[in-house]
C-alpha cells in the first residue's frame, strides 16, 4: 500500500508539471485564464482540454470543439466500470471518485495487488494529478500571457507535440498503426478542404468504422489491440 | 469566438466529459464489456490523437504548410523513442521550433 501511495505521488508529479504546457497553450489560443481554469477543473482530461483549445485556436466551430472533447472523454466511461467495482464508494464520493477516474489514476489503480492498495493507488494518483495539474495550469496560463508572441517561443509546436506524447504509447498493437496511418492521409487530405475541426471528426469516424467491421484478432484474446481500452502505461 | 460562446463550449465540454465518467461508474461492468467496445474506443482515441498531431503540425488556417513545427515533432518523436518524460518532450520540441525560427527558418 506505501507503495501505491509512493507510485501515484510520483506519477501525480510528472503530470502535473505538465499542466504548465496546457495552461501556456490554453491563453495562447485565446482562452482567457479563468476559461483555462474551469478546463482544468470542470473538465480535468487532459487530453480532451488540449484537443478543445487545439480545435478553438485553429478557429473551429464550438461544435467541432465540444465533439472532439467529448469523443476523447469516452474512454473515462470504460476506465470507470474497471475502477468502480474495485473502490466500492457511495454517495458523493462517487462523484469525486468520476471526476478524478482518468488515464493515471486508473493504470496505478489497476497495477496493485490488494483492495487496500488499488483504493490508495486510485485515490493518491487522482486528487494529486488534480491538485497539482491545476496549480500548474495557473501557472502556465499566467506565464503564457506574459510570453508575447508564441510562435517564437515554439509553443505552436509544442501543441503537436503534446498529442504525440499522448497517443505515442498507444501505438504498439498493429490495428492502432493502420488506424494512425488512415488518420493522417484522411486529415492532411480533409484540410484544405472543411472547415477548421471537422479533419480530426472525420479521422474519429474512419476509427468507428474500422473498430465495428474488423474482425476480432483471431487465436489471441483481446490484448492484441494493445492496451484494449486500458489504459496508457503511467509515465 | 466570443468570450460568451467559448465560456458555453467550455462548460458544455465538461458537463459531457463529467457525464461520461459518471456513467462508468454508475453502469454495470459488463455492459461495456464487449471486445468491440472495447476496440472500437480505443481506436477512436488513436485516430483522434494522431489527427490532432497532423492539423496541429501541418495546418495553417486551411492551408497545408511545412514549417518549423515539422522537425520540432521529430525531436519529440525521438525524445519518446528515448523514454523522455512528457514535460521534456513539450519543452524540446518548443525549443527546436523556437531555435530554427531564431535563425530565420520556418
Amino acid at each position: 500500500m506505501r507503495a501505491a501511495v509512493r507510485q501515484g505521488a510520483s506519477v501525480a508529479i510528472a503530470t502535473g508539471l505538465y499542466g504548465i504546457s496546457f495552461g501556456a497553450l490554453s491563453v495562447v489560443a485565446g482562452v482567457s485564464v479563468p476559461q483555462t481554469m474551469a478546463l482544468s477543473l470542470l473538465l480535468f482530461s487532459g487530453g480532451s482540454q488540449f484537443a478543445l483549445i487545439g480545435v478553438v485556436a485553429a478557429g473551429g466551430s464550438p461544435f467541432a470543439a465540444v465533439a472532439t472533447a467529448t469523443l476523447l472523454g469516452v474512454r473515462n466511461t470504460l476506465y470507470g466500470t474497471v475502477v468502480s467495482p474495485l473502490l466500492q464508494v457511495r454517495g458523493w464520493r462517487r462523484l469525486a471518485a468520476a471526476q478524478v477516474t482518468i488515464d493515471e489514476s486508473t493504470a496505478v489503480a489497476v497495477g496493485q495487488r490488494t483492495p487496500a492498495a488499488v483504493r490508495a493507488g486510485f485515490w493518491t494518483t487522482g486528487i494529486g494529478v488534480f491538485v497539482l495539474w491545476n496549480a500548474f495550469t495557473l501557472l502556465g496560463a499566467v506565464a503564457g500571457d506574459a510570453l508575447g508572441d508564441p510562435r517564437a517561443w515554439g509553443l505552436d509546436a509544442a501543441a503537436g507535440a503534446a498529442f504525440l506524447a499522448l497517443v505515442w504509447p498507444r501505438l504498439a498493437a498493429r490495428r492502432a498503426q493502420v488506424v494512425a496511418a488512415l488518420a493522417v492521409v484522411v486529415s492532411l487530405a480533409l484540410i484544405p478542404l472543411v472547415p477548421a475541426g471537422l479533419p480530426v471528426l472525420a479521422a474519429a469516424a474512419v476509427a468507428i468504422v474500422v473498430g465495428l467491421v474488423s474482425r476480432p484478432a483471431t487465436g489471441r484474446p483481446e490484448r492484441e489491440d494493445g492496451d484494449g481500452g486500458r489504459p496508457e502505461e503511467a509515465q | 469566438m466570443t468570450t460568451a460562446l467559448l465560456w458555453a463550449t467550455v462548460l458544455v465540454a465538461s458537463l459531457a466529459c463529467f457525464a461520461l465518467k459518471l456513467a462508468g461508474h454508475l453502469i454495470p461492468e459488463h455492459w461495456l464489456a464487449a471486445e468491440r467496445v472495447q476496440r472500437t474506443s480505443t481506436l477512436v482515441t488513436v485516430a483522434l490523437l494522431v489527427s490532432l498531431v497532423v492539423v496541429q503540425t501541418f495546418a495553417d488556417g486551411q492551408a497545408v504548410v511545412v514549417d518549423a513545427r515539422l522537425p520540432a515533432l521529430a525531436v519529440a518523436a525521438l525524445a519518446l523513442a528515448l523514454r523522455a518524460p512528457f514535460i521534456l518532450v513539450v519543452v524540446l520540441a518548443a525549443a527546436t521550433a523556437a531555435g530554427l525560427r531564431a535563425l530565420g527558418w520556418g
